[in-house]
């Protein structure tokens, strides 16, 4: 059984030796998933650029960043595709990415885009989603969510830990400013519990543990297309919803700089964004000529898309996640 | 020194392993040990890390003693083999998966809460808070506790209970003088394993406990290595993580020293207090209750598994081809653990048994679980720091992660071979020494015929933990490299619950063949 095991982790790690040019890309796992966007989007970059693209995948954007961070210049990526917004000030500050030399006019993210290393190729909004079976008058605005009833309790991830969770603190600081932890105390009672990551707090929600759960706004869209599942939908806020964007950028000491560049043109192009609204479950960085599929039409609008500038996040986040404790804990 | 080679070679490469690791992040920046000791968000931090340590510790173990004494004196049973394989599940379920089994039992919509529903009673709010990760630790760590306090009962001479039995030994008489004396090491053992396992749990802590007032130092760690990425400072915390964990673990252990049992014939004979209908009652209900406590969540996992679609995972390639490397690094990890485990042993009951060293050999065998106690997310980093100076650090991820997985597994390997190692010296040394009975005619002769039993059950614990274990694969994963609790969490971290659900029922499975086959093919048909 041994020389079997050893056989196998052999043969594995042989593979990583192919054939010139191959082109380096550093992503989340969600993404090269058979069931994510990565497999179909490889296929069409390989047949018009004639080299290989090969996929390193972790855990998730916050790991992406810390890995690229601790391999510094002598990176094997070319391309990072999976940082979020509220991480690109820090990336910026590694002086790992090259800037992208593009215009950006034509760009679908809402409030525009004006960074100049890194191009974003999709977006979406945090939400609050409900089983429309289960709760029939959703609440219309953070301020009622705040303020709602304790009983009807909701599903949170932690911001020290979760980039959703991050996405509602920072979402509860844009609508309440400086009494963001008197507005933590007040909705202290109607958390249920406050999850390490997504898939948490998301699978407790399918299991009927509370009504309501931090997710995304294109979530029932999911349910609706994947399954056939109508009964999820999520609760418009009337004062706007925060916004996560994802983004890419060629790393400074790229091997194959040429390819990486062609690699963040074809990442605007139709025959990549396409793969978006159904693989990755986001919105797509730009319009797409067929429109989105059919599905996204059910979806909510936000009013209002809410952000704070990458710098001021990144200034900012220890003193509001020190806010959030003390409103949680003690 | 001959014996103490071995173990002398194993505690090198632990010593190496911790110091190394830890001291490439400490290297990284200036330490701060200032900032640690006077942040005040860190000292509550480590009083409610103690804290609920210390409790689940006391429930799982507390538990677990009435339990094992029922399961020892119960000896015949139908379905007794099968209880015990089964309540090694826990063990390897992936701490999300536990989760929601134990949420689909016990939670807000649970089964128990729909029960006391349909007679009437309101859904009660128990479990998000301490309840919750009381619950939650005592799945993962009672029948734990029960697996490795079992076979120290059933280590009890057949002379004893025979004398016992002359006596007229009164069932409290029994454990005051027979059985307490005899398992007590075992327990201190099995506290200190828990102890640690609890103090470095995480994502139970966060979910179940409702809110950031839950928060181990482990949480800490994590969030100074991924959001804030202050490697020096996460270097920091897991040493205070190391130390806070190996104290008080040895302090526990050092409350239960083995103790000697004079070489008898091996005869068996029945226990005397087994009479009595009372008893009887008494012994199947806690085994029954701890078998429905335990047992009701794996179902729950399972039910949930086979609600899912079964078919479309299970045509999946990946799955198999994770399910493949799984395995293969579940072999190689446990066979590295229970080889440095037996090394490791051979040096610490020579210190115990023929030089009469006690604390060296505590020392030794606590050492054994240095690397429990650090997150797999900071051995990763510090071995892909270590590693850079040498090329591409990744491309030795799946030794790295052999490697890691065989360092988590020697604590248990440890435990379950400590007590009979160290009984076999201590009954058989001098006649082994009087016969010139050494090597590999010792070995064949003496050591094989009473260790096959425990040993097969420490390469199935071992391999059964590894095949669940995420470990450091999340960080070091590529496209090639996907085990099955990666694939896993890929599933859950993309709408695929029900995909996530199979492909539970799926690692379940291949933990439990596992289990199963290598206690059998090891530890032959006798009873563990």
């Amino acid at each position: 059984m041994r020389y079997l095991s050893t056989l196998m982790l052999a043969l594995c790690t042989a593979s990583a030796g192919a054939a010139p040019p191959t082109l380096t890309v550093y992503t989340y796992s969600s993404f090269t998933a058979d069931w994510g966007p990565g497999p179909a989007i490889a296929e069409a970059f390989e047949a018009e650029c004639g080299c290989a693209l090969d996929f390193v995948a972790v855990d998730d954007g916050v790991a992406l960043l810390g890995r690229i961070r601790l391999e510094g210049p002598s990176s094997k990526a070319d391309v990072v595709l999976g940082l979020d917004t509220n991480l690109v000030a820090e990336a910026r500050a590694s002086g790992l990415f090259a800037p992208h030399g593009r215009r950006v006019g034509q760009l679908a993210v809402p409030g525009g885009w004006r960074d100049d290393v890194f191009l974003p190729y999709d977006y979406g909004y945090f939400a609050f989603v409900y089983n429309t079976e289960v709760l029939a008058d959703p609440p219309r605005s953070l301020r009622e969510l705040v303020t709602g009833p304790a009983e009807q309790k909701i599903l949170i991830q932690d911001p020290r830990t979760s980039t959703p969770g991050l996405g509602l603190l920072l979402w509860v600081r844009q609508v309440y400013g400086e009494r963001a932890g008197a507005a933590w105390k007040q909705l202290r009672p109607r958390i249920l519990t406050v999850s390490k990551g997504w898939s948490e707090a998301y699978g407790l929600f399918l299991e009927g543990e509370a009504p309501l759960v931090l997710s995304y706004t294109t979530s029932p869209a999911y349910h609706l297309i994947a399954e056939g599942d109508k009964r999820f939908a999520a609760a418009a806020f009337s004062e706007g919803h925060y916004l996560q964007v994802e983004v890419a950028a060629r790393l400074k000491g790229a091997r194959e700089p040429e390819l990486a560049e062609r690699f963040l043109d074809f990442m605007l192009s139709e025959r990549f964004q396409r793969h978006i609204p159904t693989g990755n479950w986001m919105y797509p960085a730009v319009a797409l000529p067929e429109g989105l599929p059919e599905g996204y039409e059910t979806l909510i609008t936000p009013a209002r898309a809410l952000s704070f500038p990458p710098e001021e996040v990144a200034r900012h986040r220890k003193a509001w996640i020190d806010e959030w404790l003390a409103a949680l804990s003690s | 020194m001959g014996r103490l080679a071995p173990c002398l070679g194993v505690l090198a490469v632990l010593g190496v392993t911790v110091v190394a690791t830890l001291g490439a992040l400490l290297l990284t920046a200036p330490a701060g040990w200032s900032d640690v000791v006077h942040d005040v968000y860190l000292r509550r931090v480590v009083a409610f890390t103690f804290w609920q340590a210390s409790l689940s510790t006391l429930v799982s173990v507390g538990l677990a003693l009435p339990v094992a004494r029922a399961l020892a004196r119960r000896e015949r049973f139908p379905g007794r083999d099968w209880l015990l394989r089964l309540l090694g599940l826990p063990l390897v379920v992936p701490t999300i998966v536990a989760v929601f089994g134990i949420v689909a039992i016990y939670g807000q919509n649970g089964l128990l809460n729909r029960l006391a529903g349909a007679v009437g009673l309101g859904p009660g709010q128990y479990l998000y808070g301490l309840p919750g990760i009381l619950i939650a630790h005592a799945f993962f760590n009672l029948p734990l506790a029960i697996r490795l306090l079992l076979p120290v009962w059933q280590s009890v001479p057949g002379e004893s209970w025979r004398l016992a039995a002359q006596l007229g030994m009164s069932g409290g008489q029994v454990w005051r003088l027979v059985e307490w004396p005899l398992v007590r090491h075992a327990v201190a053992q099995a506290a200190g394993l828990v102890f640690m396992l609890c103090f470095t749990s995480f994502a139970v802590v966060l979910t179940l406990g409702g809110g950031p007032a839950a928060t181990t130092i482990e949480v800490a760690i994590y969030q100074a290595l991924r959001f804030d990425f202050d490697l020096a400072r996460a270097g920091l915390l897991a040493l205070l993580q190391v130390v806070c964990c190996l104290g008080i673990a040895a302090a526990v252990q050092a409350m239960g020293r083995p103790q000697w049992v004079e070489p008898g014939a091996g005869r068996a004979h029945a226990r005397p207090d087994l009479g009595g209908r009372v008893t009887q009652v008494l012994d199947y209900t806690c085994i029954a209750l701890v078998a429905v406590a335990t047992l009701l969540p794996i179902g729950a996992v399972l039910s949930a598994g086979l609600a899912g679609p079964v078919f479309a995972v299970l045509g999946d390639p990946r799955l198999w081809s994770s399910a493949l490397l799984s395995l293969g690094i579940a072999l190689s990890a446990s066979t590295l653990a229970v080889l440095a485990a037996v090394a490791l042993l051979i040096g610490s009951r020579e210190l115990r048994v023929v030089r009469y060293r006690e604390g060296l050999a505590d020392a030794a065998e606590l050492s054994g679980s240095a690397v429990l106690v650090i997150p797999p997310l900071v051995l990763g980093t510090g071995a892909f720091l270590l590693l850079r100076p040498l090329g591409d650090a990744f491309a030795w991820a799946p030794a790295i992660v052999i490697g890691v997985n065989a360092l988590m597994g020697l604590p248990y390997a440890i435990r379950v071979l400590g007590p009979p190692m160290t009984r076999i010296a201590s009954q058989h040394e001098r006649l082994c020494a009087s016969l010139g009975l050494r090597g590999f005619a010792r070995l064949r002769l003496v050591e094989w015929p009473l260790l096959r039993a425990p040993l097969g059950l420490a390469a199935a614990l071992c391999a059964a933990l590894s095949t669940g274990d995420l470990g450091v694969i999340a960080l070091f994963g590529s496209q090639d490299t996907t085990t099955l609790p990666l694939l896993l969490y890929q599933r859950l971290a993309s709408y695929q619950m029900g995909e996530a659900a199979v492909t539970a029922l799926v690692l379940l499975a291949l933990s439990l063949g596992l289990f199963a086959a290598l206690e059998r093919a090891i530890g032959g048909r006798a009873r563990a």
